[in-house]
């Protein structure tokens, strides 16, 4: 128990670890400085209180949808579809900060509440086709990204706008911008987004440690055949986990739609805040703690990155290349594991 | 010098905070057979793969035929003429006998295309020198399991094999097929060659081998001579202590019904029909035990009953109610308590810890759980109360359930199941890979739950176990009921033949079809 738990904070640091010398050999190997090129991602990711302040905007999202993926995770279910529901969520709070007029502890809430319904509602229809009809949800959500991606398109420039590229910005009362935090963090564009990720990845740990939905839900993930003998049902709890889920991602949306952006703008390809929601809750072990520290290291290699050009003269498509290599260590590590556990188990037969 | 064929000198085999084998010597003489006794876990299987190339081992010598090896891959193992056959059979259905036994030794024409005639006519001859009467152009998916046990020895023979060991090979077989590997067992010893026989049943030691190793918790108690010992005293060399192998139990006083089960038929998950109109009832204070081959339908009754599986008609009444298309939760809820035959496929989360399987199927109610959340000292406060009742060793309440022997895992189902105070406990072979200790506990329990009231369903493969616990039995066949017989009228031939579709209860005509 304690050695699995150690083993779990360790694969992750040794993951990271190798993921950075790779990339500084690389980047060795082209021809550059990796100590500078570390040093000036550093600085853009933490050097000064502006850059801390945008790497926590960046974190903020990332923590979303990496407790969306990491939760629908521990109930075995694999949730690609934290993109689109990212996108639904951020359509839905957009369109209500734009369209309804109330005051602000009515009109924000509000916001919020309807991006994590819209992405719960999303990431409910992968959940109740496997259920019913046992649809894999990896292809419904793959596909189901699309849909999203281009109806929002749609609606962005056919009802929320005449043909323009993007929305009205949405009304004050509905944003999540904070002038003091602005301030504090020399004009960077951190928001009150962040709160809301904190209390959600306590929110996800309440959950699946405390709530007897938690217990289950990791039963299903677990062992499918022993919690139907134990009386759980599997299908209502396949379907309850995809829309809590979706709920995390439809939040992670309202942070950019009501803090970042405050607007939404048609896009030609996907954010990628749903994909490196993956990452973010491979690294982080699923678990609500580690995707905090995961997405905060993604968050400053995102961040980060923009410096390298410009101090370092390094370009900024390394980190994606670092990044790469951290997901590919992870991932690899997980496969040791599991051939580790598995030996183990054949050897206590 | 001397004729040991393999000798394993104070092998010493460590894992990682473990010890799995201490100082233990393990010496085969040509032409034995020899026992390697042990509980579940005490190292038999380590040894083994020792012997067999898998792990290295930290000390000790390996010799074959008096000259020192070292054996690093389970290729020097064959070489070197050693065979295993797995409790589980590595072969493929859908190939024949011969495909399955040239499986990576292809004798081949010069283009490379299989000699697939002069393989056949090799398998053949062996199969007939060894009397094992296989055939050879049979496809594995169309032949019995005893069949496919020795289609298995007939491979290792194949390779050149000339120890061969056998790991829990009579645990599959129905009685008959048992006696027919020992005669072949026989046959191959008096051909020189040399068996270890993995097993924890001392019966069939006492029947077959010529001496016996007993391991004990990693570390090598000794080997004896069979004829110069008993079962009582085997029992005692490998548990530490002595063993009560007759349950105590008085007889019977049956009750009203509790179970009652009318013109049951139930599909296979291939959608076959598999449970073909059984009819029968389990009373208050009345163990029923089921008898039969693996495969006639007593998997598929028992998750019927559980709510498991869909039945397609007739039903099933538990205290005069219907239960046959309640969910498995609301059965559960009517006081139904059910030991599955896969423990860790249905009994248990193995990732979960002991505290968190003891309320698998309470989880939900109060007092562990109030507002739907999880009160963790009061199911911890319950997991430690059936930890302690029940016996199961845990370092703590806080392990996981993985970590567990086979026998605790085992008993913490139990002790999760009896705990309810279920009007109907159905046990589905609850002590299969267990020891003698703890087969000595459960059926002891069991007992328990019989005289406290409770109607009990056993499903057992073990003839021993069946009539050692059962007050009744019944002996299923082909998805029916073909006896229902006391156990102090019948014995184990009798059964055995019924078992096998043989003969009916009454007048013993054999049945042909």
């Amino acid at each position: 128990m304690k050695s699995s738990r150690f083993i779990n904070i360790l694969i992750p640091l040794i993951s990271v670890f190798i993921g950075l010398v790779a990339g500084g050999i690389i980047m060795l190997m082209y021809g550059y400085n990796p100590i500078a090129g570390f040093l000036a991602l550093w600085n853009g990711a933490f050097g000064d209180i502006y850059f801390i302040g945008e790497t926590l905007r960046q974190v903020t999202p990332y923590i979303l949808t990496g407790l969306a993926v990491a939760f629908a995770f521990r109930a075995g279910l694999f949730n690609i579809g934290a993109e689109g529901q990212v996108i639904v969520g951020w359509l839905a709070a957009v369109w209500v900060g734009i369209a309804v007029d109330a005051p602000i502890y009515i009109h924000l809430p509000l916001a919020v509440l309807v991006a994590a319904v819209a992405g719960g509602l999303y990431g409910f229809i992968p959940g109740i086709l496997k259920a019913k009809l046992g649809v894999h949800e990896v292809i419904v959500t793959i596909m189901l990204n699309y849909i999203a991606l281009y109806s929002a398109n749609s609606i962005i420039r056919d009802v929320l706008t005449d043909r323009a590229d993007k929305t009205d910005k949405i009304s004050p009362t509905a944003s999540l911008t904070s002038e003091w935090l602005q301030a504090f963090t020399d004009f960077s564009r951190l928001h009150y987004g962040i709160i809301i990720a904190l209390v959600m990845a306590m929110v996800m740990w309440y959950i699946m440690e405390k709530t007897t939905l938690g217990y289950e839900i990791k039963a299903v993930g677990f062992n499918p055949h022993a919690s139907e003998y134990a009386g759980m049902k599997v299908q209502k709890n396949i379907m309850i986990t995809m829309a809590i889920s979706g709920a995390f991602a439809g939040l992670g949306g309202a942070m950019e739609g009501l803090g970042t952006f405050e607007y939404m703008a048609i896009q030609g390809d996907f954010s990628n805040l749903g994909f490196d929601g993956i990452a973010v809750a491979l690294l982080g072990a699923n678990k609500a703690i580690g995707v905090l520290f995961a997405a905060l290291l993604f968050g400053g290699l995102k961040v980060g990155a923009l410096n390298m050009p410009t101090e370092a003269g390094v370009p900024s498509e390394l980190v994606d290349v670092i990044i790469a290599f951290i997901i590919f260590f992870v991932a690899s590590s997980y496969i040791i594991r599991w051939m580790l556990t598995r030996k183990k188990k054949e050897e206590n037969k | 010098m001397n004729d040991f064929v393999i000798e394993m000198l104070g092998i010493r085999k460590e894992f990682p905070g473990v010890v799995a084998n201490d100082n233990i010597t393990l010496q085969v003489k040509k032409g034995e057979i020899h026992a390697l006794l042990g509980e579940n876990g005490a190292g038999k299987s380590t040894l083994m793969n020792v012997l067999f190339g898998l792990y290295q081992a930290e000390k000790g010598t390996i010799k074959i035929k008096g000259e020192k090896v070292d054996i690093s891959n389970p290729n020097i193992a064959n070489d070197l003429g050693i065979g295993m056959v797995h409790q589980h059979f590595m072969l493929v259905e859908p190939f024949t006998v011969t495909q399955n036994i040239i499986l990576g030794s292809e004798p081949t024409h010069i283009a490379g295309k299989i000699d697939l005639k002069k393989a056949e006519k090799e398998v053949q001859d062996l199969s007939n020198q060894y009397g094992l009467q296989v055939d050879a152009k049979a496809k594995i998916q169309d032949i019995s399991v005893g069949m496919q046990q020795r289609v298995e020895i007939l491979k290792m023979l194949y390779r050149g094999a000339d120890v061969l060991i056998l790991d829990e090979p009579t645990a599959v077989l129905t009685p008959q097929e048992i006696n027919e590997l020992i005669e072949i067992m026989k046959s191959l010893v008096n051909e020189d060659k040399s068996i270890i026989l993995i097993t924890h049943k001392l019966k069939e030691i006492m029947q077959i081998c010529d001496r016996c190793t007993v391991i004990r918790k990693g570390t090598g108690i000794g080997t004896v001579d069979v004829n110069q010992t008993t079962v009582d005293e085997l029992a005692a060399l490998m548990v530490g202590r002595n063993v009560n192998f007759k349950t105590e139990k008085t007889i019977a006083t049956p009750q009203e019904t509790v179970l009652e089960v009318q013109d049951l038929h139930v599909n296979d998950t291939r959608k076959v029909p598999i449970v073909k109109g059984m009819n029968f009832n389990v009373r208050k204070n009345e163990i029923v035990g089921i008898a039969g081959v693996d495969g006639n339908g007593q998997t598929e009754l028992i998750e019927a009953i559980a709510g498991l599986r869909k039945i397609e008609s007739g039903s099933i009444l538990l205290n005069d109610k219907r239960i046959d298309h309640l969910s498995p939760r609301k059965i559960t809820e009517k006081g139904v308590a059910h030991i599955p035959q896969d423990r860790q496929k249905l009994g248990l989360v193995l990732n979960y810890s002991v505290s968190e399987n003891a309320v698998l199927q309470t989880y939900y109610q109060r007092p562990f759980s109030r507002l739907k959340m999880l009160q963790k000292d009061k199911i911890d406060d319950y997991a430690k109360r059936i930890a302690e009742e029940y016996d199961v060793r845990t370092p703590s309440i806080q392990t996981e359930a993985r970590a567990l022997s086979g026998g605790n895992q085992q008993k913490l189902i139990i002790g999760r199941e009896v705990d309810r105070s279920p009007d109907l406990l159905i046990a589905g072979q609850p002590t299969r890979g267990l020891d003698v200790g703890a087969i000595e506990f459960i059926h002891q329990k069991l007992v328990e739950e019989r005289d406290a009231g409770r109607g009990v369903l056993l499903l057992s493969f073990e003839l021993d176990e069946i009539f050692n616990v059962s007050d009744r039995i019944l002996v299923v066949f082909d998805g029916e009921i073909v006896a229902d017989v006391n156990p102090a009228e019948t014995n184990e031939q009798e059964l055995g033949l019924l078992m096998a579709g043989q003969v009916t209860e009454k007048g013993g005509t054999v049945r042909e079809e």
